[in-house]
């Protein structure tokens, strides 16, 4: 089993962070694991993405121009990344701030509010951990006890006591993402 | 005992690694991309890990120069760069090679020339590999294509500079260094003492205790002594040359054509070695790991078994490409593919590529 995915969104948001968070969880149970971002003279606000591939086998190249799922979490990403999609593949997406949604007929859509759920749970930066959890529902290709050992291995022990609270916008994620029909 | 495991950037890797590997001392100045070397010893304190110096030099030219001082007293020193700031060290590197002295650095390549783009490339492969500075000597270079072996290769390359005396250079790009992979790290080596560095390397300046004074210097005006002091040097590189030379083979048992690439290119390789493989065609990748001394051998024993076709796969407009010439020796079609200034080709591209222009005819 290989899964390649593209996080993108805005700078700020969480995209690499939750990216890690995803590799460490899949090097909790035994997988290969890359974590390749997009680096350059980008700060807070500008774009930020990371490419992340699980794979049961040697990953060769850690960079890709096509994802099995892309997580998209502003309208710059969708323009760029909604057409890097595989074919049956899978694209989530906060609609938030969104002023295209996806058009694409050969492919599974997800929306997730995730930026409203955190918004609702007074805690705007667990907004990352919406999404991860509703990608963790669509693809749960790794055991939720191993998502949990990663984000405590990539969080830094000052911030182990917000490890409750992180965990559980996951699980808050897992319930609020809908599949997305076009009216 | 469990190993300890960790998802880390290369850069951050190479780092942790240098700590462990009992460093004395690094001396850097920052360039993207491969500030996190600095920023992650920093941050570590080695000081009160192992008692290894961190020091950000007011410029490249100070760091090699640091350098310079330090081996000579025996130390273990390293300095890290992108490839603006490795040009500015060469005319230390070449002092550091006519003195004899070992150290260690790691050039984070980046697009040029001049001040390029701060995006992966391949394009100081000439730089790194033919000598870069002023004068007959070499680095020995090693190209690491994962962020283990920047891990791996720090200590490699330390042993290798000191076993010849001589500068070893890790040539990794802006993409290894940038992504993170998991790592296997080994247990703390401690820095040598006084007395270890005194009986390993007793042409170091080590304070002159009933022994006769030791002179690090590149110069010597003499001619005839300086060409022995040449002779001497050139001797080492011959048995570099014959005994350090490695490679990795990726199906290459059955190949009937020939991928060459190192770090981030030979990733790409491996990926366009599956397409291939899936097509039928019988497509083999070999990766050099040390650039010097490049696997010469290895490439002409291929071409002269049943390789009927290469391509040198680089981003940079064609290095590498002239040492696959001078291995395949015009016995079949060698061609160069790449991209540059920072662009990455894709699997599929490369694999067009030889298609068209070695199999096509």
């Amino acid at each position: 089993m290989t899964e390649e995915i593209i996080i993108a969104g805005f700078g700020g948001q969480g995209v690499l962070s939750m990216g890690k968070i995803l590799a460490y969880s899949g090097i909790m149970q035994d997988q290969e694991v890359s974590w390749m971002p997009s680096y350059g003279p980008e700060m807070r606000g500008g774009t930020a993405n990371v490419t992340v591939i699980l794979s049961d086998e040697r990953i060769s190249s850690p960079i890709l121009s096509t994802f099995d799922t892309a997580i998209i979490l502003n309208q710059q990403s969708m323009d760029k990344f909604e057409e890097a999609v595989k074919p049956g593949g899978t694209l989530i997406y906060d609609p938030n701030g969104i002023t295209r949604h996806p058009e694409r007929e050969d492919i599974e859509v997800y929306q997730i509010a995730a930026a409203e759920e955190a918004s609702n749970m007074g805690m705007n930066k667990v907004f990352n951990m919406v999404v991860l959890g509703g990608y963790l529902k669509v693809k749960p290709l790794v055991k939720m006890d191993n998502v949990i050992k990663g984000l405590k291995k990539s969080l830094p022990e000052r911030y182990h006591h917000l490890l409750p609270v992180n965990e559980k916008a996951i699980k808050r994620g897992l319930e609020i993402i809908q599949e997305y029909k076009k009216n | 005992m469990e190993k300890e495991l960790r998802l880390m950037k290369g850069n951050e890797a190479i780092a942790e690694a240098a700590i462990r590997a009992g460093v004395d001392a690094y001396y850097g100045y920052p360039i993207t991309p491969q500030s996190e070397v600095m920023e992650y010893l920093t941050e570590q304190q080695p000081e009160d890990r192992t008692g290894m110096v961190v020091l950000q030099a007011e410029s490249e030219v100070a760091s090699i120069n640091m350098i310079y001082g330090a081996a000579g007293a025996g130390k273990r020193a390293m300095t890290s760069s992108s490839s603006p700031g490795i040009s500015l060290m060469q005319e230390g590197l070449s002092y550091m090679a006519g003195a004899e002295l070992p150290c260690v650095l790691l050039n984070v390549v980046r697009g040029g020339p001049g001040l390029g783009t701060i995006q992966p490339s391949q394009a100081d492969y000439f730089q790194s590999t033919k000598g870069g500075g002023h004068g007959d000597y070499h680095l020995i270079t090693l190209a690491p294509s994962s962020v283990q072996e920047m891990y791996d290769f720090l200590k490699i390359s330390f042993e290798l500079a000191e076993k010849y005396r001589n500068p070893a250079m890790i040539l990794s790009d802006g993409a290894i260094g940038q992504m993170m992979e998991k790592v296997i790290l080994d247990e703390q080596v401690p820095r040598r003492t006084e007395e270890e560095i005194i009986k390993d390397f007793p042409w170091a300046s080590t304070g002159k205790k009933n022994r006769e004074r030791n002179i690090i210097t590149s110069l010597e005006l003499d001619p005839a002594k300086q060409e022995q002091v040449n002779l001497n040097i050139q001797k080492k590189y011959r048995e570099i040359e014959e005994k350090e030379v490695r490679f990795e083979k990726v199906q290459c048992d059955d190949a009937e054509y020939l991928l060459v690439a190192y770090g981030t290119s030979a990733r790409l390789c491996q990926e366009t070695v599956k397409l291939a493989r899936d097509k039928g065609i019988k497509l083999g990748l070999l990766r050099p790991i040390t650039l010097y001394p490049f696997p010469m051998k290895e490439i002409a024993s291929m071409v002269e078994k049943q390789v009927k076709g290469v391509v040198s796969v680089e981003m940079s407009a064609g290095q590498m490409i002239e040492d696959v010439k001078l291995a395949v020796n015009g016995k079949v079609p060698a061609e160069h593919y790449g991209r540059f200034g920072g662009m990455i080709p894709s699997p599929e591209d490369i694999l067009e590529f030889m298609e068209k222009q070695i199999m096509g005819g």
